[in-house]
């Protein structure tokens, strides 16, 4: 489901259950954050990975992990691992889809990105009308892993989830 | 402890990041714009990530009931290893971006090493943080331009704050009985190695700015020495009052 991870499948709907706190609309999994889930006689070992350094969800991310293992009968314990690092390249094509239409623009390959935020080319798709005469406000926005843009056709504010890699 | 030099060598790169992070925080709310304000946040919030990173592996290598917020908050300034460049004022916007480029331009090119490092954990932290990095660097990059290219008053005003804190840049690149001792073992990065690719980057993006290379070679240094400006003391009395007025205080 997720490149790279060691995932069972039987915690794979309990692990579907918990969604970031930022951003509602996706849940761990579709973000790729979740490296690691095995199960052994209802213990679990979760290995987790920050999006970003100074990501203040990570740790309610823990403890929601552990309150849905709880209520699904297993004793989850939760691991931060830092390699390898995260990149918006494992958010999954269904967690794409949401940040969507949750009106935040999805990030694009890393040299688009970096053309995009320059303000080189316009390429970051308004999430309101679809117009990619958009412009960058800031490259940083309200959480660490966006920034701000403008569509100058709607005149939509919306935010961009930048590209790490 | 086993390992005192690595011990002091993840502070020696910590230290810089927490009271950068620190000073930046300063602007929460009080930034020249909401932009700026939350772009400086932004770039303060990586830098304290990482620094629970760096603090959490050396409480680890530590093991005697220290951890990272100890570590962060219950020194003395004399132990403080973070260089005199970090821990200047934000006096005005050029200021800020000024001692944010000189500080990324650096940054960025020792956290490019850092991956290689024969430690693990170290290579780990850098392999996460560059990418934030590159992002502040790009942030700072671009302001410096703004400015030293926009009028009168902005080339002035950053070109100020360049001259001034030009005297701080020498230190980065120093070395302390740690850094040497962790070079050897291929652990810590030769910063020798990378002080001319350092001027060379920062004085290019000066005159595409705009704006004068600095002539002086006179440089103050002893930050990494825990010798601090008389700024330091203003700041750990912020960053540890409530440890400090709440001994173990938690959230």
């Amino acid at each position: 489901m997720i490149n790279h991870a060691e995932i069972d499948s039987e915690l794979i709907p309990i692990l579907d259950q918990v969604a970031d706190p930022e951003i509602p609309v996706l849940t761990i999994l579709d973000m790729g954050v979740v490296r690691y889930a095995r199960v052994k006689e209802k213990e679990v070992l979760i290995k987790i990975t920050p999006t970003y350094s100074g990501c203040p969800a990570m740790d309610v991310i823990g403890d929601d992990i552990i309150k849905a293992f709880k209520e699904a009968g297993y004793m989850a314990k939760v691991e931060l691992v830092l390699a390898p690092s995260w990149s918006t390249d494992w958010i999954t094509e269904r967690g794409r889809n949401a940040l969507e239409k949750y009106g935040i623009a999805p990030p694009l390959e890393a040299e688009a990105d970096k053309a995009a935020l320059l303000g080189g080319q316009k390429i970051v798709k308004c999430t309101l009308c679809g117009s990619t005469n958009t412009k960058l406000v800031s490259q940083f926005g309200s959480t660490a892993c966006k920034a701000l843009f403008q569509c100058e056709d709607c005149h939509e504010p919306f935010d961009y989830f930048k590209c790490l890699k | 402890m086993e390992n005192n030099n690595l011990y002091n060598y993840i502070l020696g790169i910590a230290d810089n990041s927490l009271i950068l992070g620190q000073r930046l925080g300063e602007l929460c709310g009080h930034g020249p714009s909401l932009e700026t304000d939350i772009a400086c946040t932004n770039i303060s919030l990586d830098l304290l990530g990482q620094v629970r990173s760096y603090y959490q592996y050396a409480a680890q290598l530590a093991d005697d009931g220290r951890n990272e917020d100890t570590i962060a908050m219950m020194r003395p300034e004399r132990e403080y290893v973070n260089v005199l460049l970090v821990e200047q004022p934000n006096t005005d916007f050029a200021y800020t971006m000024a001692r944010q480029f000189l500080f990324d331009v650096y940054h960025f090119s020792f956290l490019t090493q850092l991956q290689n490092s024969a430690d693990n954990t170290l290579a780990a932290i850098a392999k996460k943080s560059i990418k934030e990095v590159s992002y502040h660097l790009r942030f700072s990059s671009d302001w410096i331009k703004r400015l030293g290219d926009g009028t009168e008053e902005s080339n002035k005003r950053i070109q100020n704050a360049i001259n001034d804190l030009w005297t701080y840049t020498d230190e980065l690149f120093h070395q302390t009985e740690a850094d040497k001792q962790m070079i050897s073992e291929g652990v810590g990065v030769d910063t020798s190695k990378l002080k001319e690719q350092y001027y060379n980057e920062v004085s290019s993006l000066l005159k595409e700015a705009t704006l004068e290379v600095p002539e002086s070679k006179y440089f103050q240094k002893g930050g990494k020495k825990g010798i601090h400006t008389e700024h330091m003391g203003y700041i750990l009395a912020e960053l540890q009052y409530m440890q400090r007025t709440y001994p173990n205080l938690t959230w």
